[in-house]
């Protein structure tokens, strides 16, 4: 069946059977590989990713459920030049280890931070769930309060620029 | 010089490439030891030598066109940051700035290559003096031939930030490179004092930060190779189970095939996606045999201490007659249960086989073993078979040992197109090289003073280095004990005039391994849990008294000091304020002591650690905030692996077979605080990855006995804790 696609912004047509988790048309279809195939049961977290902005974990997620939607991923966070906040506080608290695990953590993060802007370590408890045998989480919390903070302050400058 | 080797000056030469100006190849650094000598070596110091191999010709560094310096690095980086260290070791003596370095992943047919593996916490220590050696040898290249390109006198001639200058003149490394094809080589040069190195002993950020923040394609499991098809291997979730033969027949015509393999040792499909791949596999019907209807407590049988074969591995003084008489004799036993890796890519590999070469793309510990046994297996000349190695996923032990890269390249051959072949999280979870479960019985006595008169560890586990393809088998006579599991297992108190250790060798129906510290998590949490228990029943503080049966050697004063550091740090009080007990123990790996405290509370039968204070002596801190990040990950791994984790057999199957039913802690386990206090000890690195997780799962253990009176001497501490209550 052809379905259509957006994906960080660019429309893909593609020919796919509807149910094929979305996790595998990203990876192995678009050849984005930087969302991470862990269990394939929805238990870990490393295929992360946002739909409409929400965090969905794309290894149990039929590629149909995706068309119409706007699908990120972590190629479409932030560049290098100007990373996203969560990039940026996880480049500031040099979080990753192995790294496997991270763009699922850092996607969890940005929703999280989309439905509370400012959480508390319980609020980060509660929401981040993944795994990562690195156990690099005592790093990973730092980063995600420091990301509320750059996000908080970009807020703060559109709104300035807004006022200019 | 440092009374190593130096690099043999016919060992250089310089070939011309493609993107590249200047190779510097470079022949045997170390020769092979002896098997006898290198095991030998092993076993005095713990510490593993640097094992290059011997094919030519090998490179170390490229300089590049732009004036960077690619540097080969043959240990693979799983985590562990050993690319960022090496990275700092050479830009040092290079005289370049670290952001004109990169490490790559050395292949096999051009690289160094490790014939022992990436792992015992060794990679840095191990490179410590040679790769310095390499990199200062070849800035004198550079220098020699820039003075003659620049018709300076040598002396003269600063070399900074890959730029060597004169009075009056500058060029890049790259400028002095072009053209060059004959290159004078020095004898190696006098390694810099330490005081003068920019970046080593420096916190500066991970070489591979950026890559992994934005999600490079840079793992095992990301790797593609053009026409490239999809494989699945059948695997037994028995254990036992051998692979005798199989129909195909339903299997065959399933959507997308492209063809079914029928080995002698397995069966696989190759299909058009990884889905076709695992949805025809499912359709193979197989045929096993010698399947065992084993269960947990079958297994916790055969490693009860006194049912496998004793080896003495350390004695002084009597302790054994001493310890004969039951009069006020302590006893008291602990056990381990069987451990996942769990690391988050699951094994495979994306493997090519041509008509007379090879090539395998995957994540790997031990690249010399994995390219070795595709020669054999395909029957290769071993240069003909080229192992690229990606960035690991986690290793934690799992990656030491790569039949899954056959098994690529068997499909592979068989429909003469790349195959890219990966296990489930369902098979990794029941055909992992687990952590062996463990036994432990400790006996002392006391004297009136308090002080440990004898003291003796028996333990028993299933295998860890013996059956692994990197132990020779005939290590296993000479060796006797495995060093693996007995690894943590000897009594570091050498002030207890008697004591002896016994391991027991037990040899487990299915694959048990190297796991992240090895014997060490298991061990400590024994000697380090009865420690407290004597301390206990002695009526002295535990820091105290484990502070009075250390011996005055070098060795002795450096654990003292960690374990005065933790206490200092952590403000370490024996009594429960606000509902939190503190938890002590300490351990001495790979001749790196590590001493750790745990701020524990209970409630509701749940056990929480809210903070750890952590103090190591990894001697040198190359890289002091990644050593940092190797002590919070081991910390937690190590709480985890010791409050949560636990496989079952049921039925002769190894289960959990997912995340979640599998336990292991999470964000909200993880503890708020975790200081780490790095002393230095000694003026060169040793080990850092392993150490760090062997006093965790004791310290909280001890920590629950204050806050409950229950001595929880089983892991998982938490199940424990449960069925006590
Ligand atoms: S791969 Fe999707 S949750 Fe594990
Ligand atoms: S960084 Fe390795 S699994 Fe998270």
């Amino acid at each position: 069946m052809e379905i259509s696609l957006k994906v960080n912004g660019e429309l893909y047509p593609i020919e796919v059977d509807p149910e094929t988790p979305l996790l595998w048309v990203i990876r192995d279809v678009l050849d984005l590989k930087g969302t991470k195939f862990g269990c394939g049961k929805a238990a870990c977290g490393a295929c992360t990713l946002l739909v409409d902005g929400n965090s969905v974990r794309s290894c149990s997620f039929a590629v149909k459920f995706a068309e119409g939607k706007e699908v990120t991923t972590i190629e479409g966070l932030g560049t290098k030049e100007n990373p996203h906040p969560v990039q940026q506080a996880w480049i500031e608290e040099v979080v990753p280890q192995c790294g496997y695990c991270q763009p699922g953590f850092m996607m969890a993060t940005v929703a999280l931070l989309k439905n509370i802007p400012n959480p508390t370590d319980d609020d980060i408890d509660r929401n981040i769930i993944n795994v990562c045998r690195c156990a690099t989480y005592y790093r990973m919390r730092k980063a995600i309060h420091r990301a509320s903070e750059l996000s908080q302050q970009e807020t703060d400058k559109r709104v300035e620029n807004n006022k200019v | 010089m440092t009374g190593k080797k130096k690099v043999s000056r016919r060992k250089f030469l310089i070939r011309g490439g493609i993107g590249t100006i200047g190779v510097l190849a470079v022949g045997t650094y170390l020769f092979r030891n002896p098997i006898r000598r290198k095991i030998v070596k092993v076993i005095n110091t713990v510490e593993t030598p640097y094992q290059g191999n011997t094919d030519n010709p090998i490179i170390w560094f490229e300089i590049t066109k732009d004036n960077k310096v690619v540097l080969h690095s043959p240990k693979v980086e799983m985590g562990q940051g050993t690319f960022t260290s090496l990275a700092q070791m050479a830009a040092d003596e290079l005289e370049i700035d670290i952001n004109q370095i990169n490490v790559v992943h050395a292949e096999s047919s051009s690289g160094n290559m490790d014939s022992f593996a990436t792992g015992g916490s060794t990679s840095v220590s191990a490179l410590w003096v040679p790769l310095r050696e390499l990199a200062a040898t070849m800035r004198e290249m550079i220098r020699i031939e820039a003075a003659s390109k620049m018709q300076e006198d040598v002396v003269t001639l600063k070399l900074s930030n890959g730029i060597v200058s004169s009075a009056n003149k500058s060029m890049t490394y790259a400028e002095v490179a072009t053209g060059v094809s004959e290159w004078d080589i020095p004898d190696t040069p006098e390694l810099k004092p330490l005081s003068e190195y920019k970046y080593i002993g420096k916190p500066i950020a991970r070489v591979d930060l950026v890559d992994k923040v934005f999600g490079a394609p840079i793992f095992g499991m990301d790797a593609t190779m053009p026409d490239m098809l999809y494989g699945a291997v059948v695997r037994s979730s028995k254990i036992g189970a051998k692979f005798i033969g199989a129909d195909v027949s339903k299997a065959e015509k399933m959507p997308g095939v492209v063809k079914i393999v029928v080995e002698e040792d397995f069966v696989g499909v190759v299909a058009h996606s990884m889905i076709q791949a695992e949805n025809a596999k499912s359709q193979i019907e197989v045929q096993w045999e010698g399947q065992k209807e084993l269960n947990t407590d079958d297994i916790k049988e055969m490693i009860t201490v006194g049912k496998g074969t004793p080896y003495v591995i350390q004695k002084v003084g009597n302790a054994e007659e001493i310890l004969e008489d039951g009069e006020n004799l302590i006893v008291s036993e602990y056990w381990s249960p069987i451990g996942a890796h769990a690391q988050m890519e699951p094994c495979g590999a994306v493997a090519h086989v041509e008509k007379d070469k090879a090539t395998i793309m995957i994540s790997t510990q031990v690249v010399a073993i994995t390219r070795n046994e595709i020669a054999e297996r395909l029957n290769l000349e071993r240069d003909k078979v080229n192992i690229i190695p990606t960035f690991l996923g986690g290793g934690f032990g799992r990656r030491l040992h790569t039949p899954n890269a056959i098994q690529a390249a068997v499909l592979s051959k068989a429909v003469e197109r790349p195959v890219k072949c990966f296990f489930t999280r369902k098979e990794e979870f029941q055909n992992d090289t687990f952590r062996p479960p463990t036994h432990h019985i400790l006996k002392a006595k006391l004297s009136r003073e308090g002080k440990i008169e004898a003291m003796e560890h028996n333990v028993s586990s299933g295998d860890v280095a013996f059956g692994s393809p990197m132990m020779p088998r005939i290590a296993e006579p000479i060796l006797g004990a495995d060093l693996g599991a007995w690894r943590g297992g000897l009594i570091q108190y050498g002030a207890i005039p008697n004591f002896s250790a016994i391991s027991w060798r037990v040899k487990l129906p299915f694959a048990t391994s190297w796991w992240r510290s090895l014997g060490l998590l298991a061990n400590t949490f024994a000697i380090e849990s009865f420690m407290d228990e004597l301390a206990i029943k002695a009526g002295i503080d535990p820091v105290e008294f484990r502070l009075t049966q250390i011996q005055d050697d070098e060795k002795g004063r450096r654990l003292k000091e960690v374990i005065k550091a933790v206490a200092d740090k952590a403000g370490y009080k024996d009594r429960i304020i606000d509902g939190r007990a503190m938890g002590f123990a300490v351990s001495t790996d790979v001749n790196t002591p590590c001493a750790e405290i745990a701020e524990v509370s209970v409630l509701n039968n749940v056990i929480k650690v809210h903070n750890v204070t952590c103090a190591m002596d990894p001697g040198l801190a190359v890289n002091p905030d990644q050593v940092k990040a190797q002590c919070e990950g081991a910390i937690i791994m190590g709480l985890s692996a010791s409050v949560f984790e636990k496989m079952e057999v049921e039925n002769g199957e190894l289960t959990p077979t997912i995340y979640g039913p599998y336990k292991m802690a999470l964000m909200k386990h993880a503890p708020k605080e975790i200081d780490v206090v790095l002393l230095q000890g000694t003026d060169y690195p040793g080990a850092v990855g392993e150490p760090p997780l062997g006093p965790i799962g004791a310290a909280i253990a001890n920590a629950v006995f204050r806050l409950t009176g229950k001595r929880l001497r089983e892991m998982p501490l938490q199940a424990n804790l449960d069925k006590q209550s």
